[in-house]
């Protein structure tokens, strides 16, 4: 049911993000979602990839320190109103989100938002008995 | 292991010694150093002046400003046919100061090193890599000379070629590793991304030296090397590493050598001798060295003298780490700070990696230090506010030490750079 992520720790300096994903190209790892969390010193880049494994340690021998959470990734329909649904689920359950983001697939069709909770659990029941699917890892990194 | 009689002598037994080398040595200097007579008489001092072991006190103070005027050879008791070895600091401050040693000095080093090993607890059985540079500095051949005396087998690879270092220790098996604590760090991080696991090899003591370091590295070199982290002391100036050395029993204070190098801890402004226990500026005296003695000589280090007894069965002093050189400590805003000090802050927060750089820098009329260190995977987080409490964390920690705060910036893994012997802690800007 949970997806893996990958987070890099990046530096606040010129080209490392250019790095990040000419490394990853070379290596024939497709980006599927991606997000860059930042401070004024430095950088959090959170990325789910065709490969997590491979994607992990190919950066690792690059220098690069790289850690793995579990997010759940869920459907929305791609409309007004999609996201707040979900959100307004999250709220009355009294979740905390710690971050999210999103993507859409192919327009007008689903919306995916990935988020993470400090329980993610908890937050897995809420989104199905609100009857939101949420996606395996399977169906994300194949995406 | 004691490796001399004098180790445990009684006090009052020791202190009559010294009093016979000290006196003996005044007589010597007066008569064969000209420069030394003339800072005498300017004081109105005469070698039968010195009655007691206090009477030290009346004698002026050698200093590295001393030894930079009489470069290279002005300070030797004996003539140069007499020298068969030189050695030299870097001379990165300044003109580089020369010591010269006869056979017998060599011998005498040697056996103090032998004595420094022993108490570390290395025996003739012991295979010892000697990673300290070979050459001027006195760490490569006085570490060797001294694992020769203890009957060790020495493997003498110099610094540096990390790699081939690691394939040593492991081919060949060695059980002791002597080096300077920060590039015994750089070889412990090259093991592992090498695939070495420390519990595999042999190696189970570490003697290190050379520059100052902190018990929280101390740790953390033991756990990742798997090996007993002992401290030695020494500078080149007095003789070179074996000063003075922690005993395995306790790791406790380092025994100093006192048969040989009379200690005083003075007031690092007023040079005004401390009691016993006060942190001041270690000051030595050469007791028995023969082709450059140095009266009272100012290391620069600062530390104190303790006179309790150790489980060891020493009887010499004992001196805690030194905490730095008053060369290194940095004054920010005021406050007196040496980079140890913020090693062990670092070190004692879980998952904090060794590497660290300080840089200081004015704004204005405003001192400004950084902390820069590496993020290592057990510290990372994908959320900004676990790495975020961190850097407030460490920030906290080093409030508290130096009373105002600093910028920790947390930079990627590798980008501090790696020692090779000494390792750079600090960038001072406000010099430029």
């Amino acid at each position: 049911m949970q997806v893996e992520q990958i987070a890099i720790f990046l530096e606040n300096r010129a080209g490392r993000l250019a790095e990040i994903t000419s490394t990853l190209a070379e290596n024939g790892i497709n980006i599927r979602a991606l997000s860059l969390a930042d401070t004024a010193d430095f950088g959090i880049l959170r990325l789910i990839v065709n490969d997590i494994d491979k994607a992990c340690q190919i950066l690792k021998d690059h220098g690069f320190t790289v850690g793995k959470t579990e997010v759940l990734v869920v459907e929305v329909p791609d409309q007004p109103g999609g996201l707040a649904g979900a959100l307004s689920a999250v709220n009355n359950a009294q979740l905390n989100i710690e971050y999210m983001y999103a993507f859409s697939q192919r327009s007008g069709e689903s919306g995916l938002i990935i988020f993470r909770f400090d329980d993610q659990e908890a937050a897995a029941k809420v989104f199905q008995k609100a009857g939101m699917r949420i996606l395996n890892g399977e169906e994300v990194y194949a995406i | 292991m004691i490796w001399n009689d004098h180790e445990t002598m009684p006090r009052e037994e020791l202190r009559a010694l010294q009093l016979e080398r000290l006196q003996k040595l005044v007589a010597r200097v007066y008569d064969k150093v000209p420069y030394y007579r003339g800072k005498m008489d300017k004081v109105g001092v005469k070698p039968k002046d010195i009655r007691t072991l206090e009477d030290i006190r009346l004698l002026p103070f050698t200093t590295k400003e001393d030894l930079r005027q009489n470069y290279p050879f002005g300070l030797f008791t004996v003539p140069m046919d007499e020298i068969v070895r030189l050695h030299a600091s870097s001379g990165t401050t300044g003109k580089p100061t020369v010591v010269g040693y006869t056979k017998e000095d060599i011998k005498l080093w040697a056996g103090l090193m032998a004595r420094s090993l022993s108490a570390a607890g290395v025996t003739s059985k012991d295979i010892i890599q000697n990673a300290y540079g070979y050459g001027l500095f006195t760490g490569g051949l006085g570490a060797h000379y001294g694992a020769e005396e203890l009957g060790a087998t020495v493997i003498p690879i110099s610094g540096g070629q990390t790699k081939r270092q690691i394939t040593i220790m492991r081919d060949f098996g060695s059980t002791v590793l002597l080096s300077t604590p920060s590039y015994a760090m750089n070889l412990a991080e090259v093991m592992i991304e090498s695939g070495v696991d420390p519990a595999d090899l042999p190696l189970r003591v570490g003697v290190f030296g050379a520059e100052p370091w902190s018990e929280g590295m101390r740790h953390d070199l033991e756990k990742r090397l798997r090996i007993k982290a002992i401290d030695i002391y020494g500078l080149s100036e007095i003789i070179g590493p074996g000063v003075a050395v922690e005993c395995i029993e306790e790791q406790k204070g380092l025994h100093i050598f006192e048969d040989h190098f009379l200690p005083e801890i003075v007031d690092q402004n007023t040079f005004e001798p401390l009691p016993m226990g006060e942190t001041g500026e270690l000051v030595f005296t050469t007791l028995t060295k023969t082709a450059f003695p140095v009266i009272r000589y100012r290391t620069k280090d600062i530390s104190r003298l303790s006179d309790t007894l150790c489980s060891c069965g020493r009887t010499m002093l004992r001196m805690p780490k030194v905490s730095g050189r008053t060369d290194d400590m940095l004054i920010i805003r005021g406050v007196n700070v040496f980079p140890s000090q913020i090693e062990q802050v670092l070190m004692s927060i879980e998952g904090v990696e060794p590497h660290y750089l300080i840089i200081v820098d004015r704004q204005g009329a405003m001192d400004t230090m950084e902390v820069q260190v590496e993020v290592s995977e057990n510290i990372f987080s994908d959320e900004i506010k676990d790495m975020v409490s961190i850097t407030k964390r460490i920030q906290a920690d080093i409030k508290d030490l130096i009373g105002s705060t600093c910028k920790i910036t947390m930079v990627e893994p590798k980008t501090i750079k790696r020692s090779e012997g000494k390792a750079q802690r600090v960038i001072d800007k406000r010099k430029i």
